[in-house]
């Protein structure tokens, strides 16, 4: 319906049409930070800054495999949209990112420099957290269309480190869980299927150039 | 990011003390003939000299203490014990108190909360780096033990949770190898720290904290004091803990709070209070050390862990 219409459509309305997806999507992608500051709020996080850590964390990663769906999608689909809502998902990605991060320094470590480079190097999956995170900082910077026009074709070659954030993303999470392995395994079953679409349609490529 | 500190005063601990006590009396006046004492009376226990808290040890919100559990007979969020334990029917409810025994025998709940009660108010250290301050009503493990004269060879006591799935939802998933597991030494359990404690804040133990009996270790990790006990066995070996067999890398048999052995995927030197935003540094046996660190003299603590 929406890529039928926006065929159909002039110029300056498939231009509104994108602009009010946009602006929706926006909202909806703040509705996971009002939610939890909410519930903080009220008072209704017994432990507030393991529940924020938690929330941010997980939000993080699902904006992640959420950017990861717009290129398949437009594969099947043949839409163009959801590539134009691909920069902001993966931006909202950062966001919530940013957020664990600073939780993490500042709630949970206090700052304390000595004890965070510690556990950086001693703690493997705050180990795969941060590296995740520092891989992911070049990319946002490199979001903008100046730097696609000046890095060219390597700005596609940088941005395939997505892959490997979502992987260190997804190992963060699993190797900090007690005992309860489902909600990593959710995660990481889905990472598999968006990689794997991604392998199959390299691998048919390969076979016939077009 | 907006980080608000509770109210002093939560709504629950309003609850915790009158409205409970109101419809008491409420009840009392309009069916006491019907009900017996036992089921309404509010529970109270002596205060107890073991009751050693630090000046800036506050006990915990009764809500505080009732929703946030670790209990995975109802889920592993700690959310779900709160939603779910409610389906747990605790009456009628035997604990079977045998093995090394001159006179073995089973106990009903009823006799155990004729008991004489204390109130024990013990710091909580959870194994996964956060803390309570929680006012237990209960008794001394070891007043249970004498009774039924554990014998010579009684150097270990080995506990079992309720196994009964189908109230216990958690239990359909094989999380945890069923039923739940713990296990003391004799003179831990002989110990005038470790106690069975069958309430809390003036009341019957909450389903979700383990009702309708529970262990309590306050100088160990969290998951040392089991819930829901339907068996105390006494015997001559060292018994099989539920998270040493989930993974005996991770969880030890002696599981003593330290905040020098680190879990090997995260650092036990601090934890944090619930109620409160900044990490506290973590205690030796959880604060406790004075009266429990000679059970332990001579041996390394690092290997038992």
């Amino acid at each position: 319906m929406t890529t039928l219409a926006m065929k159909n459509a002039s110029a300056p309305r498939r231009d509104l049409k994108l602009a009010a997806l946009k602006t929706v999507v926006f909202l909806l992608a703040l509705v996971p930070l009002a939610r939890a500051s909410w519930i903080v709020y009220v008072g209704d996080a017994v432990n507030p800054v393991e529940f924020i850590t938690r929330s941010t964390g997980t939000w993080a990663l699902s904006f992640l495999l959420i950017t990861l769906c717009a290129t398949p999608l437009r594969r099947l689909s043949g839409w163009g949209w959801p590539l134009r809502l691909r920069r902001m998902l993966g931006l909202y990605a950062f966001f919530y990112g940013s957020l664990h991060l600073a939780t993490y320094l500042w709630l949970d470590q206090m700052f304390d420099w000595g004890g965070i480079v510690h556990d950086i190097a001693k703690r493997p999956f705050v180990t795969v957290g941060f590296a995740a995170m520092l891989l992911m900082t070049p990319l946002a910077i490199t979001s903008t269309q100046g730097w696609m026009r000046r890095l060219k074709r390597h700005w596609g070659q940088l941005h395939k480190l997505v892959y490997l954030v979502a992987l260190l993303g997804v190992l963060h999470y699993w190797w900090l869980v007690k005992r309860d392995l489902t909600q990593p395994a959710m995660f990481a079953l889905a990472l598999a299927l968006l990689l794997g679409m991604r392998l199959m349609h390299w691998r048919q490529n390969r076979r016939t150039p077009t | 990011m907006l980080i608000k500190k509770p109210a002093d005063i939560l709504p629950s601990e309003i609850t915790s003390e009158s409205v409970y006590f109101n419809r008491r009396a409420f009840m009392l006046g309009a069916a006491g003939l019907l009900l017996s004492q036992e089921t309404l009376a509010a529970l109270s226990g002596r205060k107890s000299p073991l009751s050693t808290l630090a000046p800036n040890d506050k006990a915990n919100s009764l809500k505080e203490i009732t929703s946030y559990n670790n209990f995975y007979e109802f889920g592993t969020d700690k959310s779900e014990p709160a939603l779910y334990a409610g389906a747990l029917k605790t009456r009628p409810w035997t604990v079977a108190v045998d093995g090394e025994a001159g006179k073995p025998r089973s106990f009903g709940i009823e006799e155990l909360l004729r008991q004489p009660l204390e109130e024990r108010i013990y710091r909580l250290r959870c194994v996964e780096g956060w803390s309570m301050v929680i006012p237990w009503i209960g008794f001394p493990l070891s007043s249970l033990l004498k009774q039924v004269q554990p014998n010579s060879r009684a150097k270990y006591v080995a506990f079992e949770t309720l196994q009964r799935p189908s109230e216990m939802t958690g239990q359909r998933s094989r999380v945890l190898d069923w039923p739940y597991r713990e296990g003391l030494r004799m003179d831990e359990a002989m110990h005038p720290l470790t106690i069975l404690a069958v309430g809390l804040y003036n009341d019957v133990l909450p389903n979700q904290n383990g009702a309708p009996l529970r262990l309590v270790v306050p100088w160990k990790y969290g998951f040392k004091s089991i819930k829901s006990i339907v068996r105390i066995h006494l015997q001559e070996t060292m018994p099989a803990t539920s998270w040493n067999m989930a993974n005996a890398r991770e969880y030890g048999f002696y599981s003593n709070v330290n905040p020098e052995v680190d879990h090997p995927r995260w650092s036990q030197a601090s934890e944090r209070r619930i109620g409160e935003l900044f990490k506290r540094k973590t205690q030796m046996f959880n604060g406790y050390g004075e009266q429990v660190a000679t059970l332990y003299r001579g041996m390394d603590l690092r290997k038992n862990y």
